[in-house]
């Protein structure tokens, strides 16, 4: 009965209101199967967080939905298109719609601010005046309230910082969806606040759609609508924060401890 | 059979290393081309490197003079000494220390450059803003090191016989003008073609390998520093094996 159901509901198109759609993902590292039938819908406007516990696979989960690993099986739908069978022109195309915010921040070392965040237009040939690319430089900045660093070196930058920064860079394309790589790892209580704020933020004046990999719960309560818990390679639950914490699940439950 | 386990690693490592530099072959002869990053590494490569490179050769020339003297005077041929420098830097020593050094300094800090840009997904970061990471990152400084370390080796033969002239004439007193004729009427183009062609290929060696190890870095700090630490060890026993096949191919064509 539940295999049917499952079936069923593999084949069912996606609705006008997903912008992106994961079906049945499958991708292992020789023997190390890191997602196992993963499923996940976004809606146009919302915050989805994925929760997972460290080594889960949420990492190699966004990367596969941003076309930097491939999976072994399983459907990745954007917006309509399919990431997983696309060309590289077409890849970089929905790249520029798909903003990514790392892990670890991934800003380039032998660049200025400026540079890092001129770095995507330029790469993606978007063509503006050096007038009008200096002008979103700086409302890119303004977004994350740093706009005095923008002739720093990244190294002269705190790591609360750096992550700003990161997420302007990720801005300056004005994405449709964008990705957060567990945005306040590593950060103190008052600064990972300060990012999940500037998270929602975004969120709001730009209306993107968001997943958000995190296990910072007082990060997940401010930016999610609604919550995955990645567990074996499967998405083991969904809902709303307080319909989680109410989970019966005992590895659910955990996170809400 | 069950071949030893550094054996199989180290066939492995060959094996991984061949086909990166298939893949530096495949991406280097298709557009897009990344000029701009291409001609900065050359300068920086060749800038960061000219100091190091002009001192050492410098004191190479000097000290091979003051070394080689007594046994040229023992058999009496101590007017053949500018002649047996710089045939010795010329054809050996020029290329292959201006090359370790260079290893040394360029081989491992490529390696750490891109070693530690792979950890922290700067590497990733390019790919999804619509750059061929590949191509920005290796092509260039492989180019840039195959070009620039010939350029180099021809500055440090310079500086290097500029030092055995000194040398000679701490003891003896010879002309500038006496001492280059005397280096140019022994040096052939025989002697200068190959150890200017096989540079290109010590450049070239040290790039792939200091790209190959920091491209392919693990994780952690650790791991870049031995990307880099790496890199400098095993271009530099490249280079002499390069230099070894050198001399039985050019001994083979008869340019000895
Ligand atoms: N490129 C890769 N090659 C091989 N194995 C990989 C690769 N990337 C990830 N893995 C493996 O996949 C698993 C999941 O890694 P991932 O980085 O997605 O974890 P994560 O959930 O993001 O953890 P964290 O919270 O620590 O960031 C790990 O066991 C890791 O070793
Ligand atoms: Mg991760």
């Amino acid at each position: 009965m539940k295999e049917q159901e499952q079936a069923y509901q593999s084949t069912q198109p996606t609705p006008q209101d997903v912008v992106m759609d994961i079906r049945d993902l499958h991708i292992a590292f020789g023997s190390n199967v890191v997602l196992d039938g993963f499923e996940l819908q976004l809606h146009k406007g919302e915050c989805k967080v994925v929760l997972g516990r460290s080594g889960s696979g949420k990492s190699v989960l966004i990367k596969c939905i941003i076309g930097l690993l491939k999976p072994d099986s399983g459907s990745i739908t954007v917006m309509g298109k399919d990431i997983l069978n696309m060309d590289h022109e077409e890849l970089d195309k929905m790249r520029m719609r798909i903003g990514f915010l790392f892990q670890s921040n991934a800003l380039y070392d032998s660049m200025t601010v400026r540079e890092n965040l001129e770095f995507p237009m330029r790469r993606h040939h978007i063509d503006l005046a050096d007038q009008t690319a200096e002008q979103r430089i700086l409302e890119a900045l303004e977004n994350v309230g740093l706009e005095h660093t923008i002739d720093m070196m990244p190294v002269e930058l705190s790591g609360g910082m750096k992550k700003r920064i990161a997420l302007a860079r990720t801005l300056i394309l004005k994405p449709d969806i964008i990705l957060y790589d567990e945005p306040t790892s590593g950060l103190d209580p008052v600064t990972s606040r300060e990012i999940a704020h500037l998270i929602t933020e975004v969120q709001k004046k730009y209306k993107t759609s968001s997943i958000v990999i995190s296990h910072d719960m007082s990060c997940v309560h401010t930016v999610a609508d609604k919550i995955a818990v990645l567990l074996d390679g499967k998405k083991r639950a969904e809902g709303t924060y307080s319909e989680l914490a109410k989970s019966d699940i005992k590895e659910v439950k955990e996170f809400f401890e | 059979m069950q071949l030893p386990k550094s054996l199989q690693a180290f066939l492995q490592e060959a094996g991984n290393l061949a086909a990166f530099t298939g893949r530096f072959f495949r991406e280097a002869f298709r557009p897009r081309y990344e000029w701009r990053e291409f001609i900065r590494q050359c300068f920086i490569i060749g800038y960061k490197s000219l100091p190091l490179i002009g001192v050492t050769g410098f004191i190479m020339g000097l000290v091979l003079t003051m070394q080689l003297r007594p046994s040229l005077v023992d058999y009496g041929v101590e007017a053949q000494l500018p002649a047996m420098v710089s045939l010795a830097i010329i054809r050996e020593i020029g290329p292959v220390i201006t090359a370790l050094i260079f290893a040394g300094k360029i081989g491992s800090s490529i390696g750490a450059e891109l070693g530690s840009m792979k950890v922290t997904e700067q590497i990733d970061a390019m790919e999804v803003s619509g750059t061929n990471p590949f191509k920005y990152l290796v092509v260039t400084r492989v180019a840039a090191t195959t070009l620039m370390l010939p350029v180099l080796v021809i500055l440090s033969d310079a500086i290097s016989i500029y030092g055995g002239y000194l040398g000679v004439n701490i003891k003896a007193n010879t002309s500038w003008s006496l001492f280059i004729k005397q280096v140019f009427e022994i040096l052939d183009f025989s002697d200068v073609i190959p150890a200017v062609i096989k540079t290109f290929f010590f450049g070239f060696a040290v790039g792939m390998i200091g790209c190959y190890k920091g491209y392919n870095s693990k994780k952690g700090t650790e791991g870049v520093g031995a990307s880099a630490n790496t890199a400098v060890v095993l271009s530099s026993l490249v280079v002499f094996i390069i230099d070894l096949v050198a001399v039985q191919v050019t001994d083979l064509l008869g340019l000895n």
